[in-house]
């Protein structure tokens, strides 16, 4: 009996030494601090797809997910991202939360030839892609894309002049930028370019300047619940123009806090957004849809975001690669499968996710196409409704 | 700038304004008695309709808090309860300290069950309230003869524990309060809302009352004996440690009572407090901390300012704000020649 005993469990030890090492993969999101209405649910989604992909694996392994928590702060995300890298041997790494955090962690994954996936917003992250950021990939739409849907929008309204008051940071400056680019190419006139603080209280000298200048559409170049502001000032000046506001405010925060100051409201969004709205043809509603199911399933209803979305996307990509690299290369020679990995990254063609269709290129590290990613959105009593796509 | 703008930027610095005026009040007030910068003055502003936020029914909130106590009674208590261990030498002031911890607790988890509006508005004003007077018995009274400097740096530490505090409580998002009256009036062409009325109306009233309390009062004479000479007041049998409860205790009074009237003008969050309390730390600097009506002028000048700088070059606003301070202090500095005291 005892021989028996001692056998199988030389079996099952030798049957667990030849089960192959799982496949480490690197998160860094901002969990707390000020970003953390966007990195608490990135983290959840990736709580969310371990459980599942461990079902089956990858190519018969087992995928482990090392998240970290950069508390928004640019310094511990790269320090988080050197540790993954050289203690966690992670053969990718996704993140993170903001844009300057994720500018500081290109350095770190460039030099160590890891593959990084960004879910920060700013295209600087990824353009143009030189040495560094060939290893760089990200999932969030661009201010680019997200301005050319608003400067299209306004054109199809009939809107000439147009007025912006943004945050004077970089959220607000990037979207400044953007837009007078892309309102320019469009012919509209900016008649005004006024910017606020997010911690500011009152905004009625930018408002009343703007008010004066008679535009006929107003675009709010901020996020989350600042947002609301400059919004709330018009209306109270009394203010009859279109207002625009930026895909930094599709969170339902903006919409408890906003109440009917923000009916009205246009907005640029990804399609995940309103998935539910969204003609059967639309190569994104799956995904969402399939997203949204998932995530509430286990953290309750109404409780997904567009940016937990961006999460998944990435996830998408990369398993697609890594499936793949797989087939080519041995994850126990991990330099090699780092950069066999980011070759296949580079390779992504058509992958179709929440929040648009993916095919990178030598050149695009983003690989969203226009017409796929962006839609524009309404605030109607209180919810948010598709109004227009570019399909 | 024709006369429209300039009516519509006057309406909005009146406001801000008087919201300055009563924080420069406020810390005028605390500074003279007590030597303290009571720079966490603007959190006590934001906790107390914050702490508001969670007594109103969802349907106004647009929150499912589920009858959660907010954590300003929590934190408002373990002050208290900490304070009554302080006073363990004096049985029945300790108990009665317990006593009001425990009060503090109740009060909250009444509110958070579902209360009328205005008892919400209330109990929120009542949960908020001894922040300030523990605040000084723990962290300012165990250095009775320290520095301006000293108190300055603790009172600079404070706040930045309580902003914290504050996104631990309440969270990173702005929140929706309703209006206690709502709607707007047409002054002229100018639109004001209604709730900003009762903003001057406390502001007259609180300023009144400070009046009153300082001229008619024994104890209002009994902090102004204190302002003026604390070693003298002392021989005189005042006691320095009450005219420091009792300033800071008005102080908070002041802020969060102003904090709850404001509140539905600007969706407050945690991270608000301190700006506006700083800017009413300029205006009372204009009065050069002892004046008060110098400070409420400063404060209206500093509203004023501000709101021309928002039109004229808004990236700058702040920037220009606090540049006022800088010709003052210089013109200040040349004309008194006084070497600064210390006890």
């Amino acid at each position: 009996m005892k021989r028996w005993f001692f056998l199988l469990v030389a079996a099952l030890g030798l049957a667990l030494s030849q089960q192959p090492a799982p496949l480490k993969i690197g998160v860094v999101v901002s969990a707390t601090g000020p970003a953390a209405s966007l990195g608490i649910p990135e983290r959840n989604t990736f709580l969310l797809l371990e459980e599942e992909v461990n079902k089956r694996g990858i190519g018969g392994r087992r995928v482990q997910f090392v998240i970290l928590d950069d508390a928004s702060d640019t310094t511990q995300a790269v320090r988080s991202t050197r540790k993954l890298i050289q203690e966690d041997q992670v053969v990718a790494v996704i993140g993170t939360t903001t844009t300057p955090a994720s500018l500081g962690m290109i350095d770190v994954v460039a030099e160590a030839k890891v593959p990084m996936i960004s879910l920060a917003a700013s295209k600087a992250i990824i353009a143009p892609v030189d040495a560094k950021r060939s290893w760089v990939f990200k999932t969030p739409q661009t201010e680019e894309l997200m301005a050319r849907a608003i400067v299209a929008d306004m054109k199809e309204r009939g809107v000439k002049t147009v007025a912006y008051i943004g945050f004077n940071d970089a959220y607000g400056e990037g979207w400044w930028t953007f837009f007078a680019q892309e309102a320019k190419e469009g012919g509209l006139n900016v008649v005004a370019n006024e910017r606020y603080a997010r911690t500011d209280t009152s905004v009625t000298g930018q408002v009343v300047k703007i008010i004066a200048a008679r535009p006929d559409a107003v675009l709010v170049g901020a996020s989350g619940t600042p947002a609301v502001l400059p919004q709330r000032t018009l209306n109270e000046r009394g203010y009859k123009g279109l207002i625009y506001q930026t895909h930094g405010v599709a969170n339902p925060d903006f919409l408890r806090v906003g109440g009917k100051d923000v009916e009205g409201t246009l907005l640029p969004a990804g399609p995940i957004l309103v998935a539910e709205q969204l003609p059967s043809g639309f190569p994104s509603k799956k995904p969402a849809l399939d997203y949204i199911t998932r995530y509430e399933t286990k953290f309750g209803i109404g409780s997904y975001s567009t940016f937990g979305a961006h999460a998944y996307d990435a996830w998408l990509i990369l398993r697609a690669a890594l499936e793949r690299a797989l087939k080519n290369a041995n994850p126990d020679n991990l330099a090699a499968f780092r950069a066999a990995l980011r070759d296949e990254l580079e390779a992504t063609k058509n992958v179709v996710a929440s929040h648009g269709v993916f095919s990178f290129s030598k050149d695009d590290h983003l690989g969203l196409r226009f017409q796929d990613t962006a839609v524009m959105v309404q605030v109607q009593n209180g919810r948010w409704k598709l109004v227009r796509m570019f399909r | 700038m024709d006369w429209t703008v300039f009516s519509f930027l006057a309406a909005d610095a009146i406001q801000s304004g008087t919201i300055y005026a009563l924080l420069a009040l406020a810390l005028v007030l605390v500074f003279a008695v007590t030597r303290v910068i009571l720079v966490p003055l603007g959190e006590f502003l934001v906790f107390a309709p914050l702490t508001y936020a969670f007594f109103l029914p969802p349907a106004v909130s647009g929150l499912e808090l589920g009858g959660q106590i907010p954590g300003t009674a929590w934190l408002s208590a373990t002050l208290l309860a900490v304070w009554a261990v302080l006073e363990r030498g004096h049985p029945r002031r300790a108990l009665g300290l317990l006593l009001a911890a425990a009060g503090v607790v109740a009060l909250a988890w009444v509110g958070a069950r579902g209360v009328p509006l205005w008892l919400g508005w209330l109990l929120a004003v009542l949960v908020v309230l001894p922040l300030g007077p523990a605040s000084y018995r723990l962290f300012f009274e165990p250095v009775r003869n320290a520095t301006v400097l000293v108190y300055l740096i603790i009172a600079v530490g404070l706040h930045f524990a309580y902003q914290g505090l504050g996104l631990v409580f309440f969270g990173p998002e702005q929140y929706r309060l309703p209006a206690v009256w709502g709607g707007q009036t047409n002054v002229g062409i100018v639109p004001v809302n209604n709730q900003a009325f009762l903003v001057y109306g406390f502001a007259v009233l609180a300023m009144a009352g400070l009046y009153l309390f300082f001229t008619r009062s024994l104890y209002g004479k009994a902090l102004r004996a204190c302002a003026v000479n604390r070693y003298g007041a002392r021989l005189l049998g005042i006691s320095p440690s009450q005219a420091g409860y009792v300033s800071f205790g008005i102080a908070t009074l002041i802020s969060a009572v102003a904090g709850m009237l404001l509140a539905p003008l600007i969706n407050p969050a945690y991270f608000q407090g301190f700006l506006l309390g700083l800017k009413g730390f300029v205006a009372g600097i204009l009065g050069g901390l002892i004046s008060y009506p110098l400070a409420v002028v400063g404060a209206l000048v500093v509203g004023g300012f501000e709101q021309w700088a928002g039109y004229a070059s808004s990236a700058f606003k702040d920037a220009l704000v606090f540049a006022l301070l800088l010709p003052v202090l210089l013109w200040r500095s040349l004309r008194s020649h006084e070497i600064a005291e210390e006890e």
